[in-house]
């Protein structure tokens, strides 16, 4: 368990595990989000109250909910990296904070044209709403604060922080819907409950979510790695790498 | 097929224009966010490398200019 512990704080180690899995996050993830959008697009049928303006849940959702879960997953590296100091952590969270800065506006531009249609207005102060306002200004602090100290530790640190400060926000976009009874529909996926949808809409919509999700992935390892070429240019692996052109 | 023909797919009855905005600054902006992250990777690399051939050709460069021997400069590395 320790040993793994170390390994996995290694970058030439992730370097490495990076490579290999990266082909085939990226031609899962596509062809998963791929078959979701098409199906839903194309296939799935109409809604009885929507009509057709529903098929934006099939990007609205996957956006949405990997926008959290990358504040989530970013919030658990935060932890690491204050308590362990484990440097990968903190290349994790200043890797991936553009990602979910895009992922939160995806969302919001998604539901704003949704809205539109269906609501008859593109904006609503309603909580659901806002509170997304509130992550992605959130991944913008996160992306603001880690570029504004050049210290590595201490950037490191103080983006830890707010991470894990701003991770209040995320109970309370996931609960906005049943606190306040606004004009945002409840979540389609519920742990608990089976769908409340048809298979036929369902089904692709998991589709599009599993995909992203691998790209996500994908997107994470890139990005992680460039951040650790930069952070380790001084280590013989990297020079060697570099000169060998590979990659 | 939820639609009998082209047409009616991308009118969408109406909600054609909504729907494909949406499905349409999805893609750009992921295609968008893959080539900067790809391009960013590319400029590291190549930085890099010109870094590390300037460093190889000034030390080649200095080791000529040095005398053959010295007690005064001597190089010790600190990494």
């Amino acid at each position: 368990m320790w040993q793994l512990f170390h390994k996995l704080g290694s970058p030439k180690w992730f370097f490495g595990i990076a490579n290999r899995l990266m082909p085939w996050l990226l031609l899962g993830g596509v062809a998963l989000l791929f078959a979701g959008l098409i199906w839903g697009l194309a296939f799935a049928p109409q809604d009885y109250l929507q009509g057709n303006s529903y098929r934006i849940i099939f990007i609205h959702v996957p956006s949405a909910f990997l926008a959290q879960s990358v504040y989530i997953m970013m919030a658990v590296a935060a932890a690491v990296t204050l308590v362990w100091r484990m440097k990968l952590a903190d290349v994790f969270v200043k890797s991936v904070a553009p990602v979910g800065a895009v992922l939160t506006f995806l969302a919001l531009f998604t539901g704003a044209v949704w809205g539109k249609p269906t609501w008859g207005t593109w904006w609503i102060w309603d909580a659901r709403l806002t509170s997304m306002l509130i992550l992605l200004f959130l991944y913008f602090g996160v992306i603001a604060l880690g570029a504004a100290i050049s210290d590595e530790k201490s950037s490191a640190r103080a983006v830890a922080v707010l991470v894990l400060v701003g991770v209040v926000n995320i109970p309370i976009i996931k609960y906005s819907v049943e606190w306040w009874n606004t004009l945002h529909q409840p979540a389609t996926f519920k742990l608990t409950e089976k769908p409340s949808m048809p298979a036929e809409m369902w089904v692709p919509l998991l589709l599009s979510v599993l995909g992203l999700y691998l790209i996500f992935g994908w997107f994470a390892c890139l990005r992680m790695q460039t951040e650790i070429l930069i952070r380790e240019r001084r280590t013989r692996w990297v020079k060697e790498l570099v000169l060998a052109g590979r990659s | 097929m939820a639609f009998d023909s082209l047409a009616a797919f991308i009118a969408m009855e109406g909600h054609g224009p909504y729907v494909w905005t949406c499905y349409g600054v999805f893609v750009l902006l992921l295609g968008g966010l893959v080539y900067w992250s790809l391009r960013q990777r590319r400029q590291v690399i190549a930085a890099q490398r010109r870094e590390l051939s300037r460093a190889t050709a000034s030390g080649m460069a200095a080791s000529q200019n040095a005398p053959a021997a010295s007690f005064t400069r001597v190089k010790v590395s600190q990494d």
